[in-house]
């Protein structure tokens, strides 16, 4: 066992920039003893190949497959049409996680933003901005599986009347005396808007950061010259801030978007997708691994990706006009 | 900036009180959003050092009333028995060539797009922009198919490279805008003096490229460390390659509501992305800027 580790640890930390390394200095090798004409149209190709051949085999292709493989049947052996997409968009439980990520998406996109926003202004105004800001951010470092071990252990449950160990009912039951304690990943009015709360908390440190870099790019004297002319803080921030900031938010709110239809951990580990909480990403994973159906995951999969086609379009768009 | 508010300029005793009332919210809004922020983080910390028997019956807060009771007796079983060491261990050995290859395989190409021409440069460039947002969700099951085919799955080799190719976009994304800013005198004395460009590449891009290089560094790194969703497919749940985070969603369905073992397996996972925030907050901040401002 320990001889194994030992030769992992070899190949992860050696082995690899070794390998990489001398790929490049062969094909530069190989390429003098060739005209230079030669070199110079093979070079970029030989450069480029190990990112090409990894994207075309790892990214490129399987998108394609899927694609195909949404329209055959559990085990791919013959086509269906399209009966997956039509049993997703029918089947009441399956409405139920479309209906979730849409949730998801709403929620989470616009509070997260909202929150973010709102530290990053305030903050700006204090002394001590960067301890607020280092502490708003830490849940970004850690995984949503801790983050929802923490939050499970927030949200423990215990019946009304016996101590609560939760943090969340403990609380809640020490503020106001008329409240009964809840179980939160249980009921289905309440699990979703439960999880979507793990989700802010890990993310608004993202948006935070984003807004706050923008704010500060924001000019001074513009504000300055806006309190001199009487504007109060309210005018400041609805009509010279948040129009400077737009386009920030909008590279924001769609990174945000691209994560939250991709949501998989915090549901996986929380409450794995029971009691009406299921997305899009677990689901998917459930066709795959508890049913075994891989059509109905790659058709899931599929639709993530054409609900992401708007957002790859408008990236392309920007860059390729501000020029490769 | 609130100091153009002085009181001298409003010039009323009224508008400075309200100012002085404006600062005293804005000061309880931040440090209440704070402490709500830290709170259920320190609550894992302070659970996961006290005995079973007081977290199932009483609340993390009661254990800084006397008798103060803690142990690291949870750690020690988890480490030892819950296969949280081991984990540790390939949480590591997953993650460390997970970022070194991706990075190095996107830094030969970002060389390429920007410092060599070739025809459809442009174009094949933009359909790397187009894949930084695929999810990886459509490759799964492909991917899982060939690993099968080939035996790998359940390897590290297996999830490296899968990590390396959906790490490559946005590596190459990053690597070029910065690589291609290095100035073209410096690039062109080299070749003149006969450096190939391998030498070039190696000797003078590496090393003027490492504020980039770390920036990405931590961002991969963090990525792979935290991931669940890959190990879980491509690692198919043996104990013996699991990382951490499989291990402890393992232990999230077997044990119920073992939380003094839960507690301090998740802050075990938190450790390492903890020491990096901390130490190599400005790089992982800076990473996060490069890759959603786009000028």
């Amino acid at each position: 066992m320990t001889v194994t580790n030992a030769l992992w640890a070899l190949v992860a930390v050696a082995g690899v920039p070794l390998v990489l390394g001398s790929y490049l200095f062969a094909v530069e090798a190989v390429l003098r003893r060739r005209t230079a004409r030669f070199a110079r149209r093979v070079r970029p190709w030989l450069w480029l190949a190990p990112a090409l051949i990894l994207l075309l085999a790892f990214l490129v292709y399987p998108a394609l497959s899927t694609a195909v493989l949404s329209f055959l049947n559990a085990n791919s052996t013959h086509g269906v049409g399209f009966a997956n997409y039509k049993y997703i968009f029918t089947d009441s439980n399956m409405l139920i996680v479309l209906r979730n990520n849409l949730v998801w998406l709403v929620l989470f996109t616009v509070v997260t933003v909202v929150l973010g926003l709102l530290i990053a202004v305030l903050g700006d105004r204090v002394r001590y901005e960067g301890v607020v800001k280092a502490v708003i951010f830490l849940p970004m470092a850690i995984s949503f599986v801790a983050a929802g071990v923490i939050w499970k252990f927030m949200y423990q449950f215990q019946p009304a009347g016996t101590a609560q160990v939760g943090t969340v009912n403990a609380f809640l039951s020490a503020v106001s005396s008329g409240f009964k304690p809840q179980a939160w990943l249980f009921n289905k009015s309440q699990n979703n808007g439960a999880l979507i709360i793990v989700g802010i908390w890990m993310w608004v440190g993202f948006a935070m950061v984003i807004l706050s870099a923008g704010l500060k790019g924001i000019s001074v004297s513009l504000v300055e010259a806006a309190r001199i002319d009487g504007a109060r803080e309210g005018q400041i921030f609805f009509s010279i801030i948040l129009p400077l900031l737009r386009s920030t938010i909008t590279v924001v709110a769609t990174t945000l978007i691209i994560t939250v239809l991709k949501i998989f951990d915090v549901v996986y580990v929380m409450t794995n997708g029971n009691l009406d909480t299921d997305v899009i990403a677990n689901r998917m994973y459930k066709e795959m691994f508890n049913y075994q159906n891989f059509g109905r995951a790659s058709a899931f999969a599929m639709i993530l990706l054409v609900a992401i086609i708007p957002v790859m379009i408008l990236n392309i768009r920007r860059f390729g006009k501000s020029g490769v | 900036m609130a100091d153009a508010l002085s009181p001298a300029r409003r010039g009323k005793g009224a508008a400075f009180a309200g100012h002085l009332a404006a600062r005293g919210v804005l000061h309880i809004i931040l440090i209440v959003v704070s402490l709500l922020w830290l709170l259920p983080s320190v609550g894992l910390l302070v659970s996961s050092l006290r005995p079973a028997r007081l977290i199932t019956t009483t609340g993390w807060w009661t254990a800084f009333t006397t008798p103060f009771q803690f142990t690291l007796e949870n750690y020690a079983h988890v480490i030892g028995q819950a296969n949280m060491g081991r984990s540790f261990l390939n949480s590591l050995l997953i993650a460390i060539p997970a970022t070194v290859m991706p990075i190095l395989i996107a830094a030969f190409g970002a060389y390429a797009f920007a410092w060599m021409r070739f025809p459809g440069r442009n174009a094949l460039f933009l359909v790397i922009v187009g894949l930084l947002v695929v999810p990886l969700q459509v490759t799964l099951i492909p991917v899982l198919r060939l690993f099968n085919v080939l035996r790998l799955t359940g390897s590290f080799p297996a999830i490296w490279v899968a990590h390396t190719a959906y790490g490559l976009p946005f590596a190459v994304y990053l690597l070029r805008n910065f690589i291609g800013e290095l100035p073209g005198e410096m690039m062109e004395s080299a070749g003149l003096d006969g450096a190939t460009h391998a030498q070039v590449f190696f000797r003078l891009v590496l090393p003027t490229s490492v504020p980039a290089i770390a920036s990405l560094a931590i961002f991969q790194f963090m990525w792979v460390w935290n991931d669940l969703l890959v190990a879980l497919i491509y690692l198919g749940g043996t104990p013996q390659v699991a990382p951490m985070t499989v291990t402890i969603s393992n232990l999230v369905n077997s044990y119920g509501a073992g939380w003094e073992y839960l507690t301090a397996a998740a802050f075990i996972s938190m450790f390492l992305p903890l020491v990096v925030f901390f130490a190599l907050q400005q790089y992982f901040v800076k990473g996060i800027l490069a890759g959603s401002v786009k000028e």
